[in-house]
């Protein structure tokens, strides 16, 4: 289903405490039905951005739209949207059903059709049977899944969730990262997910939107931004990189470490400074004769399903690599890669225009 | 393992000891002596006469449910004006200094306190002189049930509100604003989240005023004009006037036992399983 209806839309939305501008200049829109996901580290500003959606807070220039409707000023009370909180914060004085129940007994809402509701919401998340158990006796899990029913029992067409799964441990984490993105699909609402954990929102998005110092750096599918980084910070954040300074010498050609490379970028000033990323899986080691650049390597670790092995080239510039095999003469190594595992970066470029150059030149070289 | 506790168990052992010789002196051995006064007569007769007066008189009888009202008056009294107090403050930039100014008052000996108020009551104080500004015309206050209730209340709010406002900065915001974002408006908070989250510093509050509130004496003497006689007053009575220890002493265990049953009903589980 090609449904794309936009649900939230912010517009040049700020938010200051005191002198600190916590959110910068926020423009997105986000479409019915989808999983979005909100990375950037801790006090990046996603939390805030959430409250000025759910409105516990209000933004202080800018404008939030709703379906359309303008809600900037709306209190949180009145907006059609339910946050799954950071902390889950839920009631400890009521029990597993109350809890759920909540907000279905302000809408006033007949006593029957809260009972099966909130019967029903509890077998979505596979909690039936748990009504009278209080919320201090549920583990960590279970009151993630109590949170989460809590807030999609009243049929929000949004739902916020803060680094919901962070307090989990790592198994659970990942079973809940599936059980949430089926849940999603299931009930058909949109979902936006805040998290600093860029594993998880490439494994569960179907856009994630990168953050640092409450401004937006680059949105897009989690292929796009792993592929084209628009800068160092998200080149650094997601994935692990190989950063290095070059050149653009002409289009469809940079220069590092003294020599020439074919890419597969363009758009650029001729010899405009540039950083050139190189992911570490997209390097083959080979002989130096064969190898476009020659490396020293420091040191290497057997990961399980690969090496990871750490050089540095003439220049100094460190290069990581994950291998399939150990390397035998550590002194003089070989790399090598396709014009297409580089990826050039222009400093100061605004993501406008980063998507503007990068349709623009991508028609031309078929790149993958 | 058995090396740890039997460390710590002798660690222990002259606290508790020091805990149980407090314990013992000042707690135990009072209330029975008490229990062992209240055997006997005016005559230093072994009798079980006193409970039978206590029980058979409508005086006694009349006192007791005397001191239950207003205990539970003041108690009502405190309370209301407590909780949105405590409520208000845990709003409030600087709520330390706060806290302190309302702690402050209960370092001033209850006796001083007293005094003051029948400053301000007496027909020339301060309160008739505004009632007589504003042309009301001087009033009778002082020893009437209305300004006795209200001195004790007075007295009482700071045990009142400590345990309210504590109960209250435990709250955890988040849980305030799931409230709100699962559809609640500040009242709907208040009564659903705020209050029930709370209700153990209520109980805890309601114990520390009502309790004391049924012995008071001095109170209904200075400002209440001895016109509402409670066991407090007549405990006083016994001991001091009458010198019927024996007496005393019976109204006395019929407090302590009050006392226990006050703090029975009161206590509450910590959770209250609630059913759906
Ligand atoms: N109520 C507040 N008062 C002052 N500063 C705040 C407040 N809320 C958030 N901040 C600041 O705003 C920044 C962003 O916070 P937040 O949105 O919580 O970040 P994140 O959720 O990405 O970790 C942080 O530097 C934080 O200290
Ligand atoms: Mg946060």
């Amino acid at each position: 289903m090609a449904k794309t209806e936009t649900i939230l839309e912010l517009q040049h939305v700020y938010k200051y405490f005191d002198d600190f501008t916590a959110l910068d200049d926020i423009n997105f829109t986000l479409d019915q039905g989808k999983f979005y996901s909100f990375l950037g580290p801790s006090g990046s500003g996603k939390t805030t951005i959430l409250r000025t959606v759910s409105g516990l807070i209000l933004a202080d220039k800018g404008k939030v739209l709703f379906d359309g409707q303008d809600i900037t000023n709306l209190p949180a009370e009145k907006r059609k949207v339910n946050t799954v909180f950071q902390n889950y914060a839920l009631f400890p004085h009521l029990n597993v059903f109350d809890n759920v129940a909540f907000g279905l007994r302000l809408k006033k809402m007949a006593k029957s059709e809260i009972d099966d509701r909130v019967v029903a919401v509890l077998k979505v998340i596979q909690m039936d049977g748990y009504e009278n158990r209080m919320i201090s006796e549920l583990s960590g899990g279970q009151q993630q899944r109590v949170a989460i029913a809590r807030a999609i029992v009243n049929e929000p067409r949004l739902l916020l969730l803060d680094e919901s799964l962070s307090a989990l441990d790592q198994k659970l984490r990942q079973q809940m990262q599936y059980e949430l993105r089926s849940l999603q699909q299931r009930l058909g609402i949109t979902f936006l997910f805040v998290t600093h954990d860029q594993e998880e929102a490439l494994a569960m998005s179907d856009e994630i939107l990168v953050m640092n110092d409450g401004k937006i750096q680059q949105s897009g599918t989690p292929v796009d931004i792993y592929d084209e980084p628009i800068n160092h910070f998200v080149a650094n954040f997601i994935g692990a990189s190989n950063i290095v300074p070059g050149v653009m010498v002409r289009d469809y050609e940079v220069a590092f470490v003294g020599k020439t490379f074919e890419c597969a970028d363009a758009g650029m000033r001729p010899n405009e400074k540039v950083e050139v990323v190189l992911r570490p899986e997209d390097i083959d080691v080979t002989t130096p004769e064969q190898g476009k650049l020659v490396v020293n390597v420091d040191s290497q670790l057997f990961r399980g399903d690969h090496f990871e092995i750490n050089s540095h080239d003439e220049d100094g510039n460190q290069w990581l690599i994950y291998a399939t095999n150990s390397i035998e003469d550590k002194d003089k190594v070989g790399l090598s890669f396709t014009p297409n595992a580089l990826h050039v970066m222009r400093f100061n470029e605004d993501e406008a225009d980063f998507d503007a150059r990068l349709s623009q030149y991508e028609e031309g070289d078929n790149a993958d | 393992m058995k090396k740890v506790t039997t460390l710590t168990k002798t660690n222990r052992l002259p606290y508790f000891s020091l805990y149980f010789l407090w314990i013992g002196l000042f707690v135990i051995a009072p209330v029975a002596l008490i229990v062992y006064q209240s055997f006997f007569g005016i005559d230093h007769s072994l009798t079980l006469n006193n409970y039978r007066t206590y029980l058979s008189s409508s005086v006694y009888l009349r006192m007791t449910f005397n001191s239950f009202w207003f205990a539970f008056l003041i108690t009502a009294l405190t309370l209301a004006i407590s909780y949105p107090t405590a409520y208000f403050l845990t709003k409030l930039e600087h709520r330390q200094l706060w806290i302190l100014l309302i702690i402050l008052p209960t370092w001033i000996n209850l006796l001083l306190k007293a005094y003051a108020f029948i400053g301000i009551f007496s027909q020339s104080g301060s309160v008739n002189n505004f009632l007589t500004f504003i042309g009301v015309g001087p009033q009778q206050l002082l020893f009437t049930n209305t300004s006795f209730i209200l001195v004790a209340a007075y007295i009482q709010i700071p045990f009142m509100i400590l345990p309210i406002y504590n109960s209250l900065v435990d709250i955890d915001p988040a849980i305030i604003n799931a409230s709100h974002d699962l559809g609640a408006n500040n009242f709907q908070t208040l009564w659903r989240v705020i209050f029930p989250m709370s209700i153990n510093g209520v109980r805890s509050g309601v114990q520390a005023v009502f309790i004391p509130s049924l012995s008071l004496f001095m109170i209904t003497r200075l400002i209440g004009g001895n016109k509402v006689i409670t066991l407090g007053t007549a405990i006083e009575e016994h001991f001091m006037t009458t010198m019927n220890w024996g007496m005393g002493s019976t109204i006395g265990v019929v407090l302590i036992i009050i006392m226990f049953i006050t703090m029975a009903l009161t206590a509450g589980g910590r959770k209250g399983k609630a059913k759906s």
